[in-house]
């Protein structure tokens, strides 16, 4: 039996449902992200297996114990939030050892578990220090070690890195996985930012308009999307409107070329059908058993460690990302070039 | 600072030569003129004696001279109960509307009015009360008429200290008001959540998170409340006609009539008064700064 | 105020019940406290109003009304207030815009100090004031420690008197008008867009003039409200400066006659709740506190 399951949870306000129908059941020690844009649910979800949402209907069950109408102080999920929330009148000490000392355990054992957190979250002597003499990635830190220091079953993070500068997300996104695993925690962490998600879950929901489109590893969501949405919304997608000539074999028409993808295609032979590629699939040249296509180059950008290649091909535009290489001659606007890609990495989206 | 022939200007420097100091020169020269020379003459003629010598002798005299130690006892007192009555329910209004769950609508009445309400002070305040709780008040008259209680048979007066201290509420509830709504606002929702998702009830969660963080607002504030009610003449002129000897009316006595003899010691309950109410405004602002500090 | 939440399954729906009754549903205790302090704020309102109405014996009628506003000491004394006011409103104007324009944008180091001046008056009460201001301009004012004569005593001459008391209620609305007319501009980034329109060719006239007063114009009202009613309910000042303003008529009414006084009161409650409302409805919501009379 999972660790954490949560059974058609859906929470209604007013006219509208924020979350429809949510299943899924968590191990234990798994780090599940919650992803999506804003407005999807996924922090109505958080906030109800925290307490602070009661389900419309449905059912929480931690570890086989009913928790759905449970208050939030007793059900002993550590919650970490965006905007850090730590108490600005007590030290970060304080603060860590807050759930601790409600909770009336012994002097000794608060200091020493606080001590224990701090070394964790490797800023052991800054137990000093007020909330806003530290930094917003400090902050964050502490918050993270005030939750689990409760021991709790459950770690919740929302959106945690949401208002931290772009390299101490990076950092702090690895220092809270390398946590995570190193105690083993069952995890749920939301977040609008796909890098993110897809770079420290174990599994990622993948989250629109209040109802769950995927489940799935971060390989198989990226690789192997099940909706036009999951596949636009994690990574960047080329969609290519397609005539299906094939559809046993795989074969499309699209501006008069002709290439293959996965077999077999879900559709009648002559349907119109959106054919999707990922960028990185591409490569400029003539390779044998790919497919070939030939368009015009329209922009070049040069992002550092990729470079990305927009080019026209009929009516449609395609992105080719290819990797960085000193010896690489960039390609040059209004070029006509060749374009290849094996069958695989191509597949037909459903409709919807 | 005319806005003459100047084209064009240049963009933004940081000139701070003289030129610059030239812009706020009339808002000085006014505050000079108006606000800073008056004071100055009562500074100085605190420390002047009958010939024009200088003395300490006026400032010794307000410690020890019985009548002025009585005035400034109690206006003390007066303040200071009003401050920490006005500041306990002026801090439950503000709480009811705000984190207390009431209708949206009756924090916005609550706030119109608590502006009206510190303005209302003075002569007609006074005037309202009378009509209210005077021997002849509306509520005097309801007390006894359906409940058989005359108020004024246990020793009651409006004219009297306990009288004026209810009467000062009027302004001192309101400020309490404006100044805590904000504050209470101030408290993060994410607190609360993430007291109680440690553990902690409401209860708990107020001693140890909410209240120390209100703290210096709420102290701040009653220290403003004492230094409000402190410098009030006109409400307490008006309903008791300088039956209390509080302070102000004992300096409105001094200025109309020098009926303390000696025009220095005069000065010198003048500036004793603005030395408390100094000393007030400084440990408001201090505790502002406090408050401000936390919830950067 | 307080619900503890007990342990166990079973109290699971009674404490959350319970939780949705004290927090949501019913707050008890605040309506409590809102009920008792409507009581006290209303209660001498509806007393004055209700004694304001019965000046003709076993009727409720306007008669107090009637004769309080026929009383040509009426005329006289609130058009005099309102006409102080109204001076007293654009001197400060003119002084404080410009002020704080120049402080924002060219000399912040001025701003400690201004903004210390400006909360003086909470320190120097009316009373104190007057008392100040009676004292230096009774005698003539001479540069110091010579005796060459730079203003005659201001308290001798009708227009001095009239100066001293514009210059005493400008004192005591500077706080108000200053920290509305700061914000103000703060709000509106009068820094940002001066150096925009800088940058399209305008000048100082029409910077002044295009940008900054139509933006503060929220502030100014703000302002200007505040200080009119500070200006027509004051007393202090006028007794002890000898002028005929409504504040101390109405004082003097109220010893001698019963049912105008309270008619005027109400009428001035009522005209204090417009401003305040106008105030409320031009800056949605900020309350603007002015201190104790």
């Amino acid at each position: 039996m999972a660790f954490l399951s949560i059974q058609h949870a859906t929470k209604t306000f007013a006219q509208s449902s924020a979350v429809e129908d949510f299943n899924l059941e968590i191990e234990k020690g798994e780090l599940v992200s919650f992803l999506g844009p804003s407005g999807c649910g996924k922090t109505t979800t958080l906030r109800m297996v925290a307490g602070f949402e009661v389900p419309t209907s449905g059912r929480i069950e931690l570890d086989g114990v009913n928790i759905t109408s449970r208050a939030p102080n007793q059900r002993n999920v550590g919650m970490v939030f965006q905007a850090y929330a730590l108490f600005p009148n007590m030290t970060v000490a304080d603060n860590v050892g807050f759930g601790l000392k409600v909770g009336k355990k012994r002097k000794d054992e608060i200091q020493k578990r606080t001590a224990e957190m701090l070394g964790l979250i490797r800023m052991p002597q800054l137990g000093d220090r007020y909330p806003y003499q530290l930094s917003g990635g400090q902050q964050q830190r502490v918050a993270l070690a005030r939750a689990l220091a409760i021991q709790p079953q459950v770690l919740l993070l929302d959106e945690p890195l949401s208002a931290l500068d772009a390299k101490i997300r990076v950092d702090l996104r690895s220092e809270i996985r390398r946590i995570q695993q190193t105690l083993g925690i069952t995890t749920i962490y939301v977040t609008h930012d796909q890098e993110e998600a897809l770079s420290i879950s174990d599994r990622i929901v993948v989250m629109s308009a209040g109802r769950m489109e995927q489940v799935g590893t971060p390989f198989e969501i990226y690789n192997f999307p099940k909706t036009a949405f999951v596949a636009s919304f994690v990574g960047t997608l080329n969609q290519l409107r397609c005539t299906v000539l094939d559809a046993g074999q795989g074969k499309l028409s699209f501006d008069g070329q002709t290439f293959t993808a996965t077999a077999p295609i879900r559709a009648a032979n002559g349907a119109s059908v959106v054919a999707a590629l990922r960028p990185e699939e591409l490569h400029f040249g003539k390779y044998d058993g790919e497919n070939q296509l030939t368009g015009k180059v329209e922009a070049v950008t040069f992002l550092g460690g990729i470079v990305r290649v927009r080019m026209v091909l009929g009516q449609s535009q395609i992105t080719l990302d290819a990797l960085n290489e000193r010896k690489l001659t960039l390609p040059k606007v209004g070029d006509m070039q060749m374009v290849s890609f094996p069958p695989h990495a191509c597949w037909v989206m459903a409709e919807n | 600072m005319a806005p003459s022939a100047v084209p064009a200007p240049r963009v933004k420097r940081p000139t701070s030569g003289l030129r610059a100091w030239l812009g706020v020169v009339p808002f000085f020269l006014f505050a000079i003129l108006f606000l800073i020379l008056p004071s100055i003459k009562l500074f100085v003629g605190a420390f002047a004696d009958n010939e024009g010598q200088f003395t300490f002798k006026n400032i010794l005299q307000l410690f020890t001279e019985p009548s002025i130690l009585n005035a400034y006892w109690l206006s003390i007192r007066i303040s200071a109960v009003t401050a920490i009555g006005g500041g306990i329910f002026g801090f439950l209004l503000a709480y009811s509307v705000t984190i207390g769950g009431l209708p949206k609508a009756l924090r916005t009445m609550l706030i119109t009015f608590s502006g009206v309400a510190s303005n209302f002070a003075g002569v007609p305040l006074a005037f309202a009360f009378v009509a209210t709780l005077g021997r002849t008040g509306f509520v005097t008259a309801l007390l006894k008429d359906v409940f058989h209680f005359s108020i004024y048979d246990t020793g009651f007066s409006l004219y009297s200290f306990a009288g004026l201290s209810f009467t000062y509420m009027y302004f001192q509830f309101p400020l309490m008001v404006l100044i805590m709504a904000p504050a209470l606002d101030g408290l993060k929702r994410e607190w609360r959540e993430a007291a109680e998702n440690l553990g902690a009830s409401r209860t708990q969660y107020w001693l140890r998170v909410a209240l120390p963080v209100l703290l210096p607002s709420i102290l701040g504030s009653m220290i403003l409340l004492f230094g409000n009610a402190f410098g009030a003449y006109a409400t307490a002129y008006a309903l008791t006609g300088g039956a209390l000897p509080i302070v102000t009316i004992q300096i409105g006595a001094q200025i109309r009539g020098d009926v303390l003899h000696n025009p220095g010691l005069g000065y010198a309950m003048a500036m004793g008064m603005v030395f408390i109410m100094a000393v007030s405004l400084a440990g408001y602002s201090w505790l502002q700064g406090r408050t401000e500090r936390w919830l950067r | 105020m307080s619900t503890q939440a007990s342990s166990g399954p079973a109290s699971n729906e009674r404490s959350r019940a319970a939780r949705i009754f004290t927090r949501r549903a019913f707050p008890l205790w605040s309506w409590l406290w809102f009920i008792l302090g409507a009581l006290y704020f209303i209660l001498p309102l509806y007393a004055t109003l209700d004694f304001s109405l019965r000046m003709e014996r076993d009727t409720i009628g306007l008669k107090a009304y009637a004769e309080a506003f026929a009383d040509p000491g009426f005329a006289r004394t609130f058009g005099y207030s309102v006409f102080l006011a109204v001076v007293t409103i654009l001197v400060s104007i003119l002084l404080v815009v410009p002020t704080a324009y120049w402080i924002r944008l060219r000399l912040p180091e001025a701003r400690r100090i201004v903004e210390f001046i400006t909360l003086l008056p909470f320190v120097i009460p009316a009373i104190i004031l007057v008392f100040g201001m009676i004292r230096i301009y009774s005698s003539p004012v001479n540069l110091p420690f010579t005796d060459i004569r730079l203003l005659a005593p201001l308290t001798t001459s009708k227009f001095g008197t009239n100066v001293l008391i514009v210059a005493g209620y400008i004192v005591l609305g500077l706080p108000y008008m200053y920290r509305s007319v700061d914000t103000g501009m703060r709000t509106v980034d009068v820094r940002t867009l001066t150096e925009a329109a800088q940058s399209l060719g305008a000048n100082w006239l029409t910077i002044m003039a295009r940008v900054v007063l139509p933006n503060v114009r929220t502030a100014l009202l703000s302002g200007a409200l505040l200080t009119f009613a500070i200006v027509v309910g004051e007393v202090v000042l006028a007794s002890y400066l000898g002028l005929p303003t409504f504040g101390p008529y109405l004082f003097l009414l109220g010893q001698h006659r019963a049912y105008e006084p309270a008619a005027l009161t109400f009428t001035t409650f009522l005209l204090t709740w417009a401003a305040m409302g106008i105030i409320q409805l031009v800056t949605g919501g900020q309350g603007q506190v002015a201190g104790a009379h």
